[in-house]
Order: structure tokens, then C-alpha cells, then sequence
């Protein structure tokens, strides 16, 4: 499940399954997330009640819901940022909630994520915001994070923006410095929570495009978060509906418009009418 | 408030108190484990180190100042009629050096250091960025409260012998110019029963103070919820909760010490 498809025999198989994590190896590994029966539940309150959601290499899942569903929470399990009351979530074939703490600050080195405020250091600048994975971690020596910085910052149409501190930025800036900072460490997972909320429309639509040209061009596993159903469609796969702590559809873009489930019917309509109670 | 209600309160501010002490003794082992990992964090303890220690330094020396020459007046007020001027550099150096200097320089930097930590960190936290830091697989504890923690530890100290030198000169001035003694009486008195000790005493206690206002702006910051409401909850019950124990852990190592 977790080797290529490219696989022909054991001994090759059993090479890449050991091969987990060391991005040396000559073995492509698959990017998979696999969320398996998971629970949550907030001072008594059931998040989530059993999610089960498989995320291919590559893929861009979407995963649309209320507000306050538990979408964000999904993503922060993803991540480890939150421990599960019960169930498993499956990177490459390593469940990652018995992980210790510094397997896990391993693992996400390998992870970029954009929140849905954007979340940049007010104390930094635009520059030291982007650039503190590599720093931190020693990944490159100092000139070349600052051409990294350069490139990232260009890819996601801010050059020149390095001086800046987040409080000179708009809100569409913001995300994009997010952006720039997610991608920084060449994350082979990125996580986008709510990433055009608050955003004009064609800002938003900016920040999907975005989206779609990095998927496309660097092959990233992707998984967002949105209740904006223009911008799922636009830069989903697949999309997922997160209702009552469950996944109660998925299916392509394609699908979504054309399914029968009253639920997301009335989601993707937007109504007030409907199996979806307004309060 | 009825009987039930009043069980219910006490029960719940007694389940609270419990929680904090088990969070903040939980918070001080996160520290002592990260610290091995210091080495790559120096730069982040330096920008702690000029933030609490050298920009407090206006604010310690006022204090200092006032403190220096009201423990001044103070004395000579009690030793009218029966104890000789001379012993006034004496009364004036032991309560400064031993007490006055450490308490009250950790107070102050508690009301303007603790609560900074605590509202930076509270809105690091409201605002993700805690999260963020998680995300770029930094540890927040190693990134953000190991360096306030060791600058506490530190500059306390540091500031203690500032403020402890200036209070010094407010009481001599004030002797000198308010209270008719002379330079050379009050400082033979100053030199008079002086003890190293007494000087370790006093740093030690700036150096306990130092890690409480660190750990505790750093708990309540990390503890916040709720907006700009938790920002401001989170500042205040850093600085009230770092000045009472500042004053039982005075209490307590004086007993240790001089007891």
C-alpha cells in the first residue's frame, strides 16, 4: 500500500516499505494520509465520531462543512498538533498518534500548513516569517535561504514584500506570506485551513489558483478545509463532507454538483431549507 | 449565594488552584527537558536578556531610587532617641541588600515583564502562531519559554545589583541631604556588619523571583483563550499570581536562609 506501483519484486517491496521516511532513498515513497475511525470529543462535546477519510499522493482533498463542524480539528489531527480520543492517522504507513514528540517535530518537517488567520509572527518580518523552518533547522546555509525566501516569496506573487512586518500587509498578503511560509521547507504534504475566508472574490480566486499551479507543479499531497464550495470545486480532486463528526460523502468535483444526498445538496445550494438544521 | 452554590465555587476554585499548580509544575519539566537543547537558542536568550534586563533599567533605577531613600528616612525615624545615626548605613544596606532590592525589583519587572510574556504568548495563542511555530516543527517550549525562562534566571539577578547599588546611593543621598548625616558616617555604617551572605541571600532570592515571573507569564500565556478578553485575563492573573508567590517564596527562603 505504501510502495510505489512501480513494485515488482519482494525484496524491492520490502526495500521501499523500509525505506519509511529517509528521502535519500532511491525508492519513491507514497505520500498517503489515511484517517482511520477517528474520535474526538471537547469538554464533553463529540467533534469528530469516527472520521474515516484515505488522501492519495498528489491528491488535493477538499473537505467542505458548517462552521464549527470540526473541519479545523480534523486538519490539526492530521498534523498532531491534537491527540485523538480513539483512531489512527496514517502517514505513509505510520500511525502517527503513539508517536513521541520528536518523531513527530521530524514528521513535520515534511508538512506545510496555512492557517485560516494566516498566523505570521507579528514580531518578524515578512522575510524572517518565511524563512524560520530553514533557519531554525539548519536546512541550508544562510545565502541560499535567503534565495529560497526570494523564490517563495515570487512564486506566490510577493517579491520584494521581505521587509515588510505583517502589520503593513492586507489580508490577502497575509495568506500569501502564509503560503510562502508553508511551502518554505519543501513540505511534500501542505494543509490549508479555510484558505480564501475572509478575502474578497477575486482575491480568493488568486489564492486558488495558486493552489492549483503548486499542486500541479510540485506534486503536493493537499488537503483543505473550506466552507466556500466555489473554491473547493476549483482546486479539489476529490471533495469530502464533514457532517455531524463523520465524512457522509466524497467523491470528485464532478460528483459533488451531481449527487443525491439531500445534505450536501443543501450545502453546495447554500439554503436555508433542508435536512441541515440552521440552528 | 446558598450553601450548595458556596460548595460548588469553593470546590471549583480549589479544582482550579490544583490544575495551575499541576500545569506549572508540568510547564517546569518541559523546561528542564529542553534545556539541553539550548545551544540552539543563544540568540533568541540574548533579544530576552536586553528585552527584561536592560530595557527595565529606567524602570528600576526610579524605583530603586524611592526605595533607597525611604528606607532611609524610615530608619532614621525609628532610631530617633535611641540608636545612633551611624548604625543608619547599616539599617539602610541590610534591608536593601537582603530584602528591599530583590522584592521589590522582582515586583516591578513581574508588572512589566510578566505581563508582557503573558500577553505576547496569550496572543501568539489566540492568533495560532503557537500552532504555526508546531507546524514549522519548532518547539515552542525550547523556542519561546526556555529563553525567557534562563533570561529570568539571569537578568534578575543582574537587576537585583543595579537596583541594589542605586538604592544604596538614594539612601545616602537622602542622608546626606534630608537627614543631617554624613557621607562618611553612612558609609562606615554600610560597612559596618556587611556580609557577603547577605549579598548571596538577596541573589538567590532574584534568582528564584527571575524563573517565577518567566514561568508563570509564560503558563498563563500559553493557558490563554478567548480573544483580546483572554489576552487581558491571562496578563492580569500573570502578574497577581507571580507578585503572591514572589512574597511566599521570599517568606520561605528567608526561613531557609535565616531561619
Amino acid at each position: 500500500m505504501i510502495v510505489g506501483a512501480y513494485s515488482n519484486t519482494p525484496l524491492q517491496m520490502v526495500c521501499r516499505i523500509t525505506a519509511g521516511l529517509d528521502k535519500s532513498s532511491p525508492y519513491k515513497i507514497y505520500h498517503m494520509i489515511e484517517i482511520e475511525d477517528l474520535h474526538k470529543t471537547f469538554g464533553g462535546n463529540y467533534v469528530l465520531r469516527g472520521v474515516n477519510l484515505k488522501i492519495e499522493k498528489g491528491e488535493t482533498m477538499v473537505i467542505i462543512g458548517r462552521s464549527g463542524c470540526g473541519k479545523s480539528v480534523l486538519l490539526k489531527h492530521i498534523i498532531g498538533l491534537l491527540k485523538p480520543d480513539k483512531g489512527k492517522i496514517i502517514i505513509d504507513g505510520e500511525d502517527i498518534t503513539e508517536f513521541k514528540n520528536e518523531k513527530l517535530y521530524k514528521l513535520r518537517q515534511r508538512f506545510g500548513m496555512l492557517f485560516q488567520a494566516s498566523a505570521l509572527f507579528d514580531s518578524m518580518t515578512v522575510e524572517e516569517n518565511v524563512a524560520l523552518g530553514l533557519r531554525e533547522h539548519k536546512i541550508l546555509p544562510e545565502e541560499e535561504i535567503k534565495e529560497k525566501v526570494k523564490e517563495k516569496l515570487s512564486l506566490v506573487g510577493l517579491p520584494g514584500a521581505e521587509n515588510l512586518k505583517p502589520a503593513e500587509l492586507s489580508g490577502g498578503m497575509k495568506k500569501r506570506v502564509g503560503l510562502a511560509r508553508a511551502l518554505a521547507m519543501e513540505p511534500d504534504f501542505v494543509l490549508y485551513d479555510e484558505p480564501t475566508t475572509g478575502l474578497d472574490p477575486i482575491m480568493a480566486d488568486a489564492i486558488n489558483e495558486l493552489i492549483v499551479e503548486l499542486s500541479d507543479k510540485l506534486s503536493v499531497t493537499s488537503v483543505a478545509v473550506t466552507h466556500d464550495i466555489v473554491s473547493a470545486y476549483k482546486i479539489a480532486d476529490k471533495i469530502a463532507m464533514l457532517y455531524e463528526g463523520k465524512i457522509i460523502f466524497e467523491g470528485t468535483p464532478e460528483q459533488t454538483k451531481n449527487t443525491a444526498d439531500s445534505i450536501v445538496q443543501q450545502f453546495i445550494t447554500g439554503s436555508a431549507e433542508g435536512p441541515i438544521k440552521t440552528h | 449565594m446558598n450553601q450548595k452554590e458556596t460548595f460548588i465555587f469553593i470546590g471549583r476554585k480549589t479544582f482550579l488552584f490544583f490544575e495551575d499548580v499541576g500545569g506549572i509544575a508540568i510547564l517546569i519539566k518541559n523546561i528542564f527537558s529542553a534545556i539541553p537543547k539550548i545551544f540552539k537558542s543563544f540568540h533568541l536568550i540574548s533579544e530576552q536578556m536586553v528585552f527584561m534586563g536592560v530595557n527595565s533599567l529606567p524602570l528600576v533605577l526610579v524605583t530603586s531610587i524611592f526605595t533607597g531613600g525611604v528606607s532611609a528616612v524610615q530608619a532614621a525615624y525609628q532610631f530617633s532617641d535611641y540608636v545612633p545615626m551611624r548604625y543608619l548605613g547599616t539599617a539602610v544596606g541590610k534591608a536593601v541588600v537582603i530584602e528591599l532590592g530583590p522584592v521589590l525589583t522582582a515586583l516591578v519587572v513581574a508588572g512589566r515583564v510578566g505581563a508582557a510574556i503573558a500577553a505576547e504568548l496569550g496572543t501568539m495563542k489566540v492568533t495560532e502562531q503557537i500552532d504555526a511555530l508546531e507546524t514549522l516543527a519548532l518547539d515552542p517550549i525550547r523556542f519561546l519559554v526556555v529563553p525567557r525562562f534562563l533570561s529570568g534566571l539571569v537578568m534578575l539577578p543582574v537587576l537585583t545589583i543595579f537596583s541594589d547599588f542605586v538604592a544604596i546611593l538614594g539612601g545616602l543621598g537622602v542622608s546626606v541631604f534630608f537627614l543631617g548625616v554624613s557621607s562618611y558616617t553612612f558609609l562606615n555604617g554600610l560597612k559596618l556588619f556587611f556580609h557577603v551572605s547577605d549579598l548571596v541571600a538577596g541573589l538567590t532570592k532574584a534568582c528564584v523571583f527571575g524563573g517565577i515571573i518567566a514561568t508563570v507569564g509564560c503558563y498563563q500565556g500559553f493557558k490563554t483563550y478567548g480573544g483580546a478578553e483572554g489576552v487581558g485575563r491571562s496578563t492580569t492573573k500573570a502578574v497577581v499570581l507571580s507578585s503572591v508567590l514572589i512574597l511566599i517564596s521570599d517568606y520561605i527562603i528567608a526561613s531557609m536562609l535565616f531561619g
